[in-house]
């Protein structure tokens, strides 16, 4: 579903990402697991087509087109979906103005009709149930006021409104209590699927409990430096990241 | 030794001419006269500001307003009846007082139309009561104006529906409108006042507009202004407030028309502890050029003053924005605050910003605040991730930074039909 091939990056001419190269398949759930400033929050903004970020070598593959040279709105529509480690507050926009643009905008690009208003409400409010969000949080400015882990389920909350196929979600878990972090991860679980994908970047293997990973990948000075099963988070959080930058470093 | 004669433009000498016609024009009443006289030679020894004037300093009169349009007849007593003025303003359900190139309209029967305690009348003596008579602007406004048309809300009257000064330029080659309205809001009287300016686009017309609007004691305003002025348009325009003791007024101006418009305020805090509210929204594009100068002048203690003007300017388009808040000395405890943001939207667009504390009381807090930036990347990303367009995503982050200067109005009704001017704006930019 997603592939990235030989991916580097760079910002003001600084490398970031040097040469991700890494695979996932419908249906599949892996893990990206790293150090601070290994690049994770980068390679998610790159797939997402933020376009601070210059791309000198490689591609992003979504089932098997190239997706670089495209707009970010373009990607969402395609079914690319981006929870962000720092969700942004936009004052004066009202939190279900803002989702119903977001939903009709994918909509029409996908040459679908725009949804009905009585549809749309009830949607939100199914999603928002589920994940804990009230009425009164949802009448808000978007994000506007919201505690770290609010944020965090407002991301989860758009990712079951849109229904993406590829969601990559960057540290959702952080700022999550645990009651929160089981819901988010409740609300993760409810949306796997066959022909759905996800990319979950960590720091902790306790988010892997809840979402069991298929696949563990370990990202450190802009590469994925190994890969296994989920056993490998584990294993790092047993031993942290020192072999892994030694191996770097070699 | 005589004085040397000032080498005058072309424009000044075509103003002059024009009042010399004007004169000829009206009946001759002692009252009025002197006013015009007084106010003419005023504008006769300055001539059109210019950029060393500091209050002009970024709308050059003299370099800017090349030709004087000729004056605008007096329409006949009819004409207005075929114009629907302030459609634009949607549903919005008010007195309507419709000026048609300056004059007003339907001047008999609007008297029995309007409310109960709100009359209407005219008098021919347009020496200025709020605004200063030494500004070129206002002196011309003085001079050229045919009479002064007064609205007095009598004390404590609450006016439920707004009453709504529509000014129309009927014109079909250029021409030039000036016009003066003082309105008189009773001791603890309230109301709220909208005045439009519409015009055709394409047609080089012209206005100089004056209103001045004395709040008495206790009395509550609020003054919703719309520039709706075709793309050619030439807009002066001078607002002169007056708030007696514990008044409360807020006035809005928004910008959506006019090639080149200059809006000054001037507001006087005559009575003590009153309260004050400035604000604006300005939506310029193409090659405009819109200037908001004012001044709010502290002359009583425990006044407050707030000003918040949002700008987005887009294309080769030119905003300026001049405030100056002025406490005098025995205005103790006066709390002003002041805030200009703008957003530019293009690399040619240009914004000035010019705040100024002038103080003279030492019990005071005052501050102002001048911001000046393109759309937040980060903001538009995010917007755009979740597949909004960027043309879209900018109109929701613009629609929500000009939407932060209408919060205060207390009429919903009115802050979505300013919310949908400022829609259409939008939607015509992209
Ligand atoms: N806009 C930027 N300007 C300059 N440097 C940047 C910018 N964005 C990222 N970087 C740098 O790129 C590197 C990778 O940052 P990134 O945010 O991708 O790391 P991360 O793996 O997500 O870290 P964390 O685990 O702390 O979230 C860091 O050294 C960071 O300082
Ligand atoms: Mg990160």
């Amino acid at each position: 579903m997603l592939e990235i091939r030989n991916l580097h990056a760079e910002i003001d001419g600084k490398p970031i990402l040097k040469g991700v190269t890494l695979a996932v398949k419908p249906g599949e759930v892996a893990a990206i697991m790293g150090p601070n400033g290994s690049g994770k929050s980068t390679l998610s903004y790159v797939i997402a087509g933020k376009d601070e970020y210059e791309v000198t070598k490689g591609e992003v593959l979504l089932d098997g087109e190239n997706i670089l040279g495209i707009d970010p709105d373009q990607r969402a529509a395609k079914g690319l979906f981006l929870a962000f480690q720092y969700p942004l507050e936009i004052p004066g926009v009202a939190t279900m103005t803002f989702l119903k643009a977001a939903l009709n905008a994918q909509r029409k690009k996908r040459g679908e009709e725009e949804i009905a208003p009585a549809d749309f409400i009830r949607s939100v409010n199914r999603v928002a149930d589920k994940l804990g969000i009230s009425r009164e949080m949802l009448r808000r400015a978007l994000n506007v006021g919201f505690s770290g882990g609010e944020k965090k389920r407002m991301e989860i909350l758009q990712m079951a409104l849109f229904e993406p196929r590829m969601c990559v979600l960057d540290e959702t878990d952080s700022g999550l209590d645990i009651d929160a972090l089981r819901i988010v991860a409740e609300g993760v679980n409810a949306l796997r699927a066959k022909d759905r994908a996800f990319l979950v970047i960590t720091h902790y293997q306790r988010l892997l409990s809840h979402i069991v990973p298929d696949t563990v990948h370990v990202m450190a000075d802009g590469r994925i430096v190994k890969s296994g099963g989920p056993e490998l988070a584990s294993e790092l959080e047993a031993k942290g990241y020192a072999d892994f930058a030694a191996q770097t470093a070699a | 030794m005589t004085a040397p004669t000032p080498i005058r433009t072309k424009a000044e000498t075509a103003l002059m001419a024009q009042y010399e016609a004007l004169r000829r024009e009206l009946p001759k009443q002692a009252a009025g006269q002197s006013a015009r006289e007084a106010a003419m030679a005023t504008f006769a020894a300055s001539g059109l500001p210019h950029r060393r004037i500091e209050a002009y300093h970024y709308t050059d009169l003299r370099n800017l307003l090349r030709e004087a349009a000729p004056l605008a007849h007096r329409p006949s007593a009819t004409a207005g009846s075929s114009v629907e003025a302030g459609r634009f303003l949607g549903d919005i359900d008010a007195h309507e007082i419709i000026f048609v190139n300056g004059s007003l309209m339907h001047a008999e029967g609007l008297a029995s139309q309007l409310p109960k305690g709100v009359s209407i009348g005219m008098v021919a003596d347009t020496a200025p009561g709020i605004l200063d008579g030494n500004d070129a602007v206002v002196a011309l406004n003085t001079a050229l104006s045919r009479e002064t048309v007064t609205l007095e809300i009598a004390q404590g009257v609450a006016v439920e529906r707004p009453l709504h000064l529509a000014f129309i330029q009927d014109a079909g080659a250029p021409q030039a409108v000036f016009a003066r309205v003082c309105v008189r809001i009773g001791e603890g009287a309230s109301v709220t006042l909208l005045e439009s300016h519409e015009g055709p686009n394409a047609i080089a017309t012209q206005s100089n507009i004056g209103v001045e609007i004395a709040a008495a004691d206790d009395a509550r305003v609020e003054h919703v202004r719309v520039n709706a002025e075709g793309d050619k348009a030439f807009s002066l325009s001078s607002l002169g407030l007056s708030l007696g003791h514990r008044a409360c007024a807020l006035s809005l101006n928004l910008i959506l028309g006019s090639a080149i418009s200059r809006h000054q305020i001037l507001a006087r805090f005559a009575g003590a502890e009153a309260k004050l509210r400035l604000d604006g929204v300005g939506m310029l594009d193409g090659g405009r050029h819109a200037d908001v100068t004012l001044v709010v002048d502290h002359a009583m203690p425990g006044g407050e003053s707030r000003e918040l003007f949002k700008t987005v300017v887009d294309d080769r388009a030119n905003a300026i924005f001049q405030g100056k808040i002025i406490v005098r000395p025995h205005a103790q405890k006066t709390d002003g605050k002041m805030m200009s943001a703008a957003l530019l939207l293009s690399e040619d667009a240009s914004m000035s910003n010019k705040p100024e504390l002038e103080i003279f009381a030492d019990d005071v807090q005052c501050g102002h605040g001048a911001t000046c930036g393109a759309l937040d990347e980060n903001l538009l990303f995010y917007l755009m991730a979740r597949g909004i367009p960027r043309r879209e995503a900018q109109a929701i982050l613009i629609r929500s930074f000009l939407g932060e200067a209408l919060e205060e109005l207390s009429s919903d009704e009115l802050r979505e039909a300013l919310g949908g001017l400022i829609d259409s704006w939008l939607v015509r930019r992209s």
